[in-house]
């Protein structure tokens, strides 16, 4: 049995007081509990320089798919890209959170990859079915908006500015999908280049303010 | 007023008399900022790392181990240091007395919200 001391009987509160009275002491505790508890349920370790990569991969993509005639040959620029992406992604991620002291693996991390997921998912079913039925123009606008849901649902499980850079995304698939079809590798750049290059730079900076690996 | 409120009115004890008993018997040990924060976090999760404390709370090494090593010493948190690969880990853990402690203090602050509440 530990050996607590209990604090000794406050003064009614109805008694004039210097400090907060307890009511409003106790409200502020609930509240900084409330914080803690949501704060240790995230996960934080979001590359912001392994971010900023994927930005640089997103732009040398978009201007390679500006180049292409064939949408085939544009289909296959960008799906390298992606791949490229994801492992440059995958990679950064681990390396943070082993030098933030997290892993991928912990529920935390299981968590926030499994929100990452199905946005995704359907990105890469769409991708599969609409270029056979001529709708290759359209997936600018899926992709961003796909990955912008993705960047929001597993933000809420991490830090605020990774839900931003979300709909930061999902207002530029809207965009690529308004415009014309001759847009999108602008939109894909905007996207996939600027804003993951913000961003990154953003979370690198969070991350370096807090003193961690960037 | 209503009979019901009447009735409740006349449950709730006078709130000098439940804040005074509850300030009474909070938890020195959990009541400062930083081991409220880091009871509360272990709460939440199965254990944490001393980096994942670190990074949810905001917190210097320095601060986070001295109060760290407190909660240890009240026996609300236990530490167990081991290595990731080659890197160092210390994984912290709320103990079964922590949890009781952390879940009386919160009854106390629920009973102080409760009886400040008009009507």
């Amino acid at each position: 049995m530990p050996n607590v001391r209990t604090r000794p009987a406050a003064p009614p509160v109805d008694a004039p007081a210097a400090g907060p009275s307890l009511p409003a002491r106790a409200a502020e505790d609930l509240r900084a509990i409330r914080s803690s508890m949501e704060r240790a349920s995230l996960f934080t370790a979001v590359p912001g320089h392994g971010g900023m990569l994927m930005g640089l991969v997103g732009l040398t993509g978009a201007v390679l798919a500006s180049r292409q005639a064939d949408s085939g040959a544009w289909l296959r620029v960008w799906l390298g890209t992606a791949a490229i992406g994801v492992v440059v992604g995958l990679c950064a991620f681990a390396h943070t959170a082993r030098a933030t002291g997290q892993s991928l693996l912990s529920p935390t991390g299981r968590r926030f990859l499994l929100a990452l997921l199905p946005p995704l998912i359907v990105g890469g079913a769409l991708t599969a079915v609409l270029p056979g039925r001529g709708l290759s123009s359209a997936l600018p606008g899926i992709w961003l908006l796909c990955y912008g849901a993705s960047t929001i649902t597993c933000g809420l499980l991490s830090l605020p500015l990774v839900p931003v850079m979300g709909v930061g995304f999902m207002l530029l698939g809207a965009a690529a999908l308004a415009l014309p079809p001759a847009a999108g590798d602008a939109c894909m750049a905007a996207g996939f280049g600027g804003l993951q290059l913000l961003f990154g730079w953003l979370i690198a900076r969070r991350h370096l303010a807090a003193g961690e690996a960037p | 007023m209503t009979a019901a409120r009447k009735h409740r009115r006349a449950e709730t004890p006078p709130l000098r008399l439940v804040a005074g008993e509850a300030a009474g018997q909070l938890d020195d040990v959990i009541h400062g900022r930083v081991c409220l924060a880091i009871v509360s976090a272990l709460a939440a999760r199965d254990n944490l790392s001393f980096a994942e404390l670190k990074s949810a709370l905001q917190l210097t090494d320095g601060n986070l181990s001295v109060h760290a090593r407190k909660l240890e010493d009240a026996g609300y948190v236990s530490c167990r240091k081991g290595f990731d690969g080659r890197v160092p880990r210390t994984e912290y853990r709320l103990t079964p007395s922590g949890r009781r402690a952390f879940e009386r203090y919160l009854g106390h602050i629920e009973a102080l919200l409760r009886a400040s509440r008009p009507g």
